[in-house]
Order: C-alpha cells, then structure tokens, then sequence
C-alpha cells in the first residue's frame, strides 16, 4: 500500500479515537505514531484490514503514552472506564477533522500546518522540509495549533470557506521538498468534495486541476517561468483540463457562482485555447467583471485590465488600470506588458525594471529583467 | 506565510539614536543585552516563527576569479567599510505587518542603563516560489 492511501485513513482514524474521549491532541498524536509504525512494518507484512490496523496500533499507542506519563494517571483510570465505541459513524469525521483544522481562530500558517499534518497525515518533518523551517518550529507551529483548538468542540460544523482558504494557501505555496503540496492540496479538496456538495468546494477543486494541468508547461529548463502566451500547449495534460471542467460545469449549474468557480471559469477558457489568439478574452472579462463584484478584490481588477488590453486593445487596458493603486504587486509589469504593446517601448522598460525590483519570487525577477533587458536590446 | 530577514548592521542603516560602542558598556550590560536577544529566538521559536539566527564576526575579505588557472584575488579586511552586517535572523511569519512588530520588539533589546538600545533593524523579505495561480 502506497503512502499517499495510507494517509486518506488518518483522519478517520482520529475520529475514532476522539470518539472513544481521546482529546484531539492527544489523538492527532498517536495516530502519527501509528502512521510512522506502518510505513515501517506494512511493506514486510500488510495488514488485511488497514484501517483496524491503524485503530488498534493508535489506542495503543495512546495507551501507552499515557502511561508513560505518570501524571496522566488520572487519564488512565477513565480509559478503563472507556465505552465501545456506537456502531455506526453518524457525523464524517473526517469533514469534522478538517474543520478543526481550519479554525477561524487560528492564523493562516497554523491552520495550514495543522491540516497537512491531522487531515494529510504528513509527518512534522515533511512539513517543515516543505515550507522550509526547523523541524522544532513546525513542531511548536502544530502543537499551539492543537492547544488554540483544544476547546473546539469536534463536530461543530464550521464554515466551509475557511477550509477552502487554507487548501487553496496550500495549493498556490507551490511545490517544495520531498513532498509536492499543490498535489497534495488536490487530494484533499477531492476528499473533501466527495464529502461534502458544495459548489465552491467543487469550483476550488475545477480551478486547481486547470492549473495544475498546466504545470509541465509553465517553467522551462533551469526553472525559467514561461508565460501563458509562450507555453507549449502541447504539454497542457488534457486528462485534468477535462477532468476540470467537468467539475466546474457541475458547479456553475447549481447556479450559486462564488470566486473559486469564476477563477475555474477564466482558467477553463484559456485551457480550451489552442493559441493565445484563439482565447475568448470578452468572455474573460466578463468572469473577471463577475470576480470584481463577488470579492471586489485589487488583484481582480489588475488581472480584469490584463484581460480587457486583450480583448479591446492595450489603450483600453491601460486605461483600466487608472483607478488601481500603482504599489500592488504586479501592477507594474502588467503595465509594462500594456505599454509595450501600445507601442512605447521606453516606458516599457522602466516599467519591467521596476517590477523586477518589487518581484518577491526569483524565476519572477529573472523573467522580468529579461524582458527589461529584451526591450532594453531593441531600443540600442 | 512568508519568510522575512531581520539584518542588524553596525554601520550603514539610518543614524542611530544611542551610538554608544558596545565595548564601552558594562559587562553586565553587555550579558542583558545578549540575553535579550536569546530571549527573543526562544520565544519565536515556541510560536513556531523562528527559522535561524546568526551574527557575524566583523571582519571580511572580498574575493574574486582572477582568470583561468589563477588564485583568486582578495582585498581587505575594510575598517572603514561603510555597510557593515553584525548578524541577522529569519522569521517566517504570517504577515508584513507580524514581521515589522517583532523587528521592532528586536529592537528595544537594552543597551546603556538597561534601557531600549532602538536599533535600527532592517526587515528584507525573502524571495519565495512563484505563485500557482498568477492570473
């Protein structure tokens, strides 16, 4: 059995544990114990009921930490006293777990800790590697996750956009380590969208395999960032681009539109381009005029410019990003890429520069002093 | 998420407001000050903040190839070089704003009579992977 299924069983068997009047905690620990001791012995010997396995190697565990810990004695006594757990799961544990783990009361970064390690059921140490810390601070990072939720109750419903926030920051962080977060980000919004119908669970999960569809084709050798207009459409996986808009069809006829299906929408449209020429931009900037009133967000508006120089004409783009505040991140060489189509290539170039110094990622400031420097080059 | 360097520099940043050298502290000040500082890494690291820390002895050498076949160059030490980097610490921190507000907590580390030293810090943040989504 593959790591990747063993982890789908962590947060049932989490439940099950808080179930029986394991706190979360606690519980969300032996099951990692347990995680650890499966990867290690399932290979030689597997076991013929998975999930029973990690039960009983999980209470076990819990068992004896809490014997360990002579001053859980307490903890001890009212274990012997533990009911059976009731036939039957009449709330999904894992919808609760994931729940938990979005909390509103936890900041962004704990909330994404926490999800990765008690509903992916990734390691302290995969985690850490991911987002590059010391492995004592994602440790310290997860467990003040555990204690602000500790009072939590478990299968309190929570609101599902603060789920859809915290996989959608996993999913964007990229892919670092020896574990790649955006597909793992996928595996837990399909998990989650089977669990729960929810048209912008559904609209999250369209949008990520539209970009995840375009992955191969966005970086080329030495990491180099290559922009949709310059991406080999060859390399787009059309499995996912199908499987994406498959999703998002099903969502937008529910006809409850929020922002992750309008983001879905744009990205389906350029998949569905052959060139960059063929893409419908009036109809992109429709969705980003319906992304701009559903959120009302800066970066809508810069990306609905983009679109607009492209389906009326750079002045027409330009001329959109007049009431944008000029330090938003990206605004610059959105109008650098404007003004170079206008034809001004000075201005241009300044811009290109400019943004290559606000960049806050490398392969964007090489991409934008290249394009500075391309510019720079015709003009001598 | 993002990942944000606090430099402290000796030389080279706005004019400090206490420019009293270090070697003219006390010694006991001296050990408050340090102690502050290690203080503040442990108590990063328990809100899973902290990322690394180090300082710098002052003293360097600037080194460049110097053709095919050859020994690099090198120059200096500079006494009087005008930028000069004491150490630094990088914190991962949920925002900008969480970033400034410990930069400044660094800053009243104390100095001269154990009061707030106001050390100007300066907080660059670190370049990371390029977004998924961008459009």
């Amino acid at each position: 059995m593959d790591e990747a299924v063993l982890r789908t069983l962590a947060p049932a068997v989490i439940g099950i544990l808080v179930r029986r009047g394991v706190d979360f905690a606690t519980a969300e620990d032996a099951v990692q114990d347990a995680l650890v001791e499966a990867v290690r012995a399932w290979p030689t010997d597997p076991p013929r009921d998975p999930k029973g396995w990690l039960v009983a190697v999980s209470w076990r565990k819990f068992l004896d930490a809490a014997r360990a810990d002579t001053s859980r004695r307490r903890r001890e006594a009212l274990v012997e006293l533990e009911p059976t757990p009731a036939p039957g799961e009449p709330v999904d544990d894992t919808l609760a777990l994931y729940f938990l783990c979005a909390h509103p009361s936890l900041t962004p970064a704990s909330a994404v800790a926490l999800t990765l390690r008690a509903v992916g059921g990734l390691t302290t140490r995969q985690i850490a590697r991911a987002y590059l810390v010391p492995e004592t601070t994602m440790a310290q990072r997860i467990s003040r996750a555990k204690r602000t939720v500790t009072g939590v109750r478990f299968n309190q419903p929570g609101d599902v956009s603060t789920v859809l926030r915290v996989l959608y920051l996993v999913f964007n962080e990229g892919h670092s380590g020896d574990v790649d977060l955006a597909a793992e980000a996928i595996r837990l919004t399909r998990q989650l969208a089977a669990r729960i119908r929810h048209e912008e669970v559904a609209g999250l999960l369209a949008l990520m395999l539209l970009h995840h569809a375009r992955r191969p084709a966005r970086t080329a050798t030495g990491g180099r960032l290559v922009p949709l207009a310059e991406q080999d459409r060859g390399l787009w996986d059309r499995h996912l681009i199908a499987e994406g808009v498959q999703v998002l069809q099903n969502a937008l006829a529910r006809d409850r539109l929020g922002e992750f299906q309008a983001q879905a929408a744009v990205a389906a449209l350029h998949a569905d381009a052959r060139t960059t020429e063929e893409t419908d931009w009036v109809q992109i900037v429709e969705w980003y005029d319906e992304l701009v009133r559903l959120t009302d967000s800066p970066v809508a508006r810069l990306n609905r410019a983009v679109a607009v120089g492209e389906a009326d004409g750079p002045r027409a783009g330009l001329a959109a990003l007049v009431d944008l505040d000029p330090t938003l991140p990206r605004y610059a060489a959105v109008a650098a890429h404007l003004h170079e189509r206008d034809g001004d290539l000075v201005t241009a170039a300044r811009l290109y520069a400019e943004a290559a110094r606000a960049a806050l990622s490398h392969p964007e400031v090489d991409h934008l002093t290249r394009q500075a420097a391309r510019l720079n080059a015709l003009r001598r | 998420m993002a990942k944000y360097l606090l430099l402290k520099h000796y030389r080279g940043g706005p004019t400090p407001l206490h420019d009293v050298p270090m070697d003219q502290w006390t010694p006991e000040e001296i050990s408050a000050h340090v102690q502050y500082m290690r203080d503040f890494a442990a108590r990063l690291e328990e809100t899973g903040e902290f990322v690394e820390g180090q300082a710098l002895s002052p003293e360097g050498t600037f080194v460049r190839y110097d053709g095919e076949g050859r020994p690099p160059v090198t120059d200096g030490p500079f006494a009087e070089t005008k930028d000069l980097i004491a150490g630094w610490m990088v914190i991962d921190v949920d925002t900008y704003d969480r970033a400034l507000e410990l930069a400044g907590e660094l800053s009243a580390a104390p100095g001269v009579g154990g009061k707030p030293l106001h050390e100007w810090l300066e907080v660059r943040p670190f370049l990371t992977e390029p977004p998924t989504i961008s459009e």
